[in-house]
């Protein structure tokens, strides 16, 4: 391959490295964009996207076991494991020739490989083991993303200790599955895996699922889930994972007593780490600590010239933080005006399990040790005449405020279609707006959307349907 | 389309600014270098170069408009051959009317050289009036964090899109209206006074208002004061002006270059505070007060100590000039490490000048008189000279402000060390 001089190259073509390219190329710059296995990275063909798929299906058999509550039957209801994998993985191909698609519109060039920082403003290019050429570029970006993290005696091993990739293409429904660690990964796996029938143990150390959700969220998700026939061990920690015919057994500590469960497969979700290594970071002033490039505020690395994003960099792990750090990294490398870090108080998370789970910004407890006062607001969607009419009434919605200056410095929703409206929240937090906007907009009936109107009023006093 | 003239931003602070003249009028054809109109801004009026071609078409922003925000639309200039029609698509008409300024003003941009006329008055609209005419762009939370705060959002420049002030804008904005109530003038209701005229406040005006009343307010000063004796000096002078063609040099800029070399010999007095470091400057960039008609304006000479006394001479009466002409470019006012203030030429023996901040000190220099002096138990005559130094003890202390002006004292005295100095034998 001939050496050519770009103004910018990325490494990876995940939702970070392919967005941070695209609008490179939009800005004028010269760009290459490296990837060694799939344009889309994590997120399009490993992650987000081939799990909605998934999880859809199996919100389909759920309603369609639960026909009767609509006035329907049906008999002889079944699934083909395979045809829903197959289907989850058409429409991460789909999407990665997207991807592919974008890119060359975009006239950014794409080159398969492994690159390797080799001296300032130059990678070498690996391709099956061997030597595939140079690129040179003023500014080096890498996005490489991460993978899953292992913890000592608990390591995959592809057959019966899965991580998400094998949890993503199972070969067959597993009868029994322990979920260690209880993040957005191990809860929509869980909540996959017992829609279709499958008997769920889901594993927490600390002493609530999703740790980094609101409280309340917390416990009401835990119960919901336990409704479902989901078993939770909260306080748990497992001491030993053991083979054993047909299956596993863990030895478990929950909150200090002992105790053993079995089960034919397990998935480990304890996390992500960075994917640091074989970059040629070595004899370069770029920082790695526990598993992460260590970036400023504008995502540059200790190192002139080379600036890191997304998962490769460190939390929130999220595929649109990913995306939001390569555009503003590649902005200020091309000095546009008015470019600002970015403020992690309002990148949205979600969880795709049933119920959903949607938040942004501080939950109650971080306002209140951050030294705010507050005033909480919560709706309940039993409040919601829209939910009640899609027989989903399970779920609330949460606003924290600032008492003082009206400022919604967090919101939090769990049940359905929670993912979908929690950007009406993220807009009023990006646009500042106080209770008082968002009291004074008029929301359209009935919808579920409503309730995030009344949960503001509630945090005033003035909550009308409930 | 007709593409508008916008008002430019003329400093990196400016916010808004007065456009003082229109140079060109409507229907006039304007090429890319055309000086369009003299704006006025916070210390100086400078003009404004047309960037596009074609025809003045519309004059948004008359004459004599004060507080037009920067970016704001000022005119429309139209492409050879597009119809004056295609101004009523464009938002000609839309953008707010910045507020006028009072007649007398808008009569005769500079204000100090013809008199107001008292019957001016009733048209003055009260100032909150004016003010909610001006469009200001903020976010609710920021609006409200402002009004909590009694921060005046008219002061704050917008980091948001298209400039629109967030809440982190307004972190370390200075409380306005709480010195507002401080620094509240006695009441005294207008039946008391005698007929008056009033002179409406000029942007430069309004900016040394400000800054020296937040700087003496805000920084603890203490006072220094050293006597000179300017015998040799003043010799030396004279001898090299006799030497010289064209530039005479004058005291002042034999103060300048002792300023400069001082600071080099005592660099703790050339700094400026900062609420986590204190920052010591490695030039000697002096500030040299210059009264004009719309105010005092401090324009700078750049690296002092690196100058010689001719340059320093022949850049000194230049700025001046630019000074007292309004002329002046940002950069040659803004920045600046150390100020000195002469007022000897007025008679002044000695005073004590307010800081020019973020500067921790100023030099007030007061007039060279003869007086008897007692040396050796002997009377003698020498001219001597006042001068005292204004200290930010939060920067400065004591025995540091006492090391300068020994320094300064000495080149002062001992003109040769200047001379040397400048020769590169110092």
């Amino acid at each position: 391959m001939a050496e050519s001089i770009y103004d910018l190259a990325v490494v990876g073509g995940g939702p970070g490295g392919y967005v941070a390219a695209i609008r490179a190329s939009q800005l004028g710059l010269k760009t290459v964009l490296v990837e060694e296995k799939h344009l889309g990275g994590i997120c399009l063909n490993w992650g987000c996207i081939p799990t909605k798929a998934l999880l859809h299906c199996s919100e389909i058999n759920h309603l369609l076991n639960h026909l009767d509550d609509y006035g329907f039957s049906a008999k002889e209801i079944r699934f083909d494991l395979q045809k829903i994998v197959a289907r989850s993985r058409a429409v991460a191909d789909q999407l990665s020739q997207g991807v592919a698609y974008l890119l060359k519109k975009n006239k950014i060039d794409v080159i398969e490989g492994r690159a390797r920082l080799a001296g300032k403003g130059k990678l070498t290019i690996e391709k099956a083991k061997k030597k595939a050429g140079e690129v040179k570029a003023a500014h080096i970006l890498l996005a490489t993303g991460a993978r899953a993290k292992t913890l000592p005696g608990l390591e995959p091993d592809g057959k019966r200790i899965w991580t998400y990739m094998e949890a993503m293409v199972p070969s067959e429904l597993p009868k029994s599955l322990l979920i260690i660690g209880s993040g957005a990964i191990g809860i929509e796996f869980a909540s996959f895996y017992r829609n279709l029938g499958a008997e769920v143990t889901v594993v927490e150390i600390l002493d609530r699922i999703l740790p980094v959700e609101d409280e309340e969220v917390s416990k009401f998700a835990q119960k919901a889930f336990e409704k479902q026939g989901i078993r939770i061990l909260t306080k748990a920690s497992i001491k030993k994972l053991k083979q054993i015919k047909g299956g596993l057994s863990a030895s478990l500590k929950i909150d200090g007593k002992a105790e053993t469960v079995e089960a034919s497969h397990a998935i480990v979700a304890v996390g992500i780490t960075g994917n640091v290594e074989d970059l040629g970071l070595e004899g370069t002033k770029v920082k790695v600590e526990k598993g992460h490039i260590l970036v400023n505020e504008w995502l540059e690395t200790g190192e002139a010239g080379v600036y890191a994003i997304g998962d490769l960099v460190g939390p929130p792990w999220l595929a649109h933080k990913a995306s939001h750090e390569g555009v503003l990294c590649v902005e200020r490398i091309a000095k546009v005006k008015g470019v600002h870090p970015l403020d992690v108080t309002r990148v949205p998370g979600c969880t795709y399990s049933m119920p959903q789970i949607a938040s942004v910004g501080m939950t109650e407890k971080a306002a209140v040790a951050a030294g705010f006062e507050v005033r909480v607001g919560r709706f309940p969607y039993r409040g919601s005449g829209k939910a009640i009419a899609l027989g989903e009434s399970e779920g609330f919605v949460k606003t924290v405020f600032d008492k003082k200056s009206g400022e919604l410095l967090g919101a939090h929703i769990i049940g359905t279609d929670a993912t979908e409206m929690i950007q009406g929240y993220i807009v009023a937090r990006t646009l500042e707006a106080t209770e008082a906007d968002l009291i004074e907009t008029v929301f359209p009936h009935p919808t579920l959307s409503e309730m995030l109107h009344e949960a503001v009023l509630d945090a005033y006093g003035r909550a009308i349907h409930f | 389309m007709p593409k508008p003239v916008r008002m430019p931003a003329l400093s990196p602070t400016m916010e808004e600014g007065t456009l003082a003249r229109w140079l060109k009028a409507e229907g006039e054809e304007v090429v890319a270098g055309d000086l369009l109109a003299e704006i006025e801004t916070d210390k100086a009026t400078m003009e404004l170069e047309a960037v596009d071609e074609g025809v003045l078409a519309k004059i948004a922003v008359p004459d004599g408009t004060e507080g037009v925000k920067v970016n704001a639309p000022i005119a429309w200039i139209l492409e050879e051959g597009e119809d004056a029609s295609t101004l009523k698509d464009a938002a000609v008409t839309s953008e707010p009317a910045p507020k006028k300024k009072s007649p007398q003003a808008e009569e005769a941009p500079m204000p100090a050289t013809s008199a107001p006329k008292p019957e001016a008055m009733p048209a003055q609209a009260s100032p909150q009036g004016n003010r909610m005419g001006e469009r200001i762009f903020a976010s609710p939370l920021a609006r409200r964090l402002a009004e909590q705060g009694g921060i005046d959002l008219s002061r704050i420049a917008g980091t948001g899109p298209k400039g629109r002030i967030v809440k982190r804008d307004l972190e370390g904005a200075p409380v306005t209206s709480r010195r507002g109530r401080r620094a509240q003038p006695p009441s005294c209701s207008p039946g008391e006074m005698p007929s008056f005229k009033e002179i409406p406040n000029t942007n430069i005006r309004k900016v040394i208002a400000e800054r020296l009343t937040q700087v003496h307010q805000d920084v603890p000063t203490f006072f220094l004061s050293i006597d000179c004796t300017l015998d040799a000096l003043l010799s030396v002078r004279k001898q090299a002006n006799e030497m010289l063609e064209g530039t005479k040099l004058s005291v002042n800029d034999f103060f300048i270059r002792a300023a400069a070399l001082a600071l080099m010999d005592v660099p703790a007095a050339n700094a400026s505070w900062g609420e986590t470091t204190i920052r010591q400057y490695e030039a000697a960039d002096i500030s040299m007060a210059v009264a004009t008609e719309r105010g005092l304006i401090t324009p700078v000479i750049r690296g002092a100590d690196t100058k010689t006394l001719a340059e320093i001479s022949e850049e000194s009466k230049m700025l001046a000039e630019k000074a007292r002409a309004g002329k002046l470019h940002p950069e040659e006012f803004q920045g600046g490490t150390f100020t000195i203030s002469n007022l000897g030429m007025f008679g002044i023996r000695q005073f004590d000048a307010i800081l020019n901040p973020p500067q921790a000190c100023i030099l007030a220099v007061g007039a060279g008189e003869e007086k008897p002096i007692v040396k050796n138990a002997q009377i003698s005559i020498a001219t001597q000279m006042s001068c005292t130094l204004t200290c930010d003890h939060r920067v400065v202390d004591g025995a540091v402000g006492a090391e300068f002006l020994a320094a300064f004292r000495s080149y002062v005295e001992e003109p040769a060390r200047i001379l040397l100095k400048e020769a590169g034998y110092g």
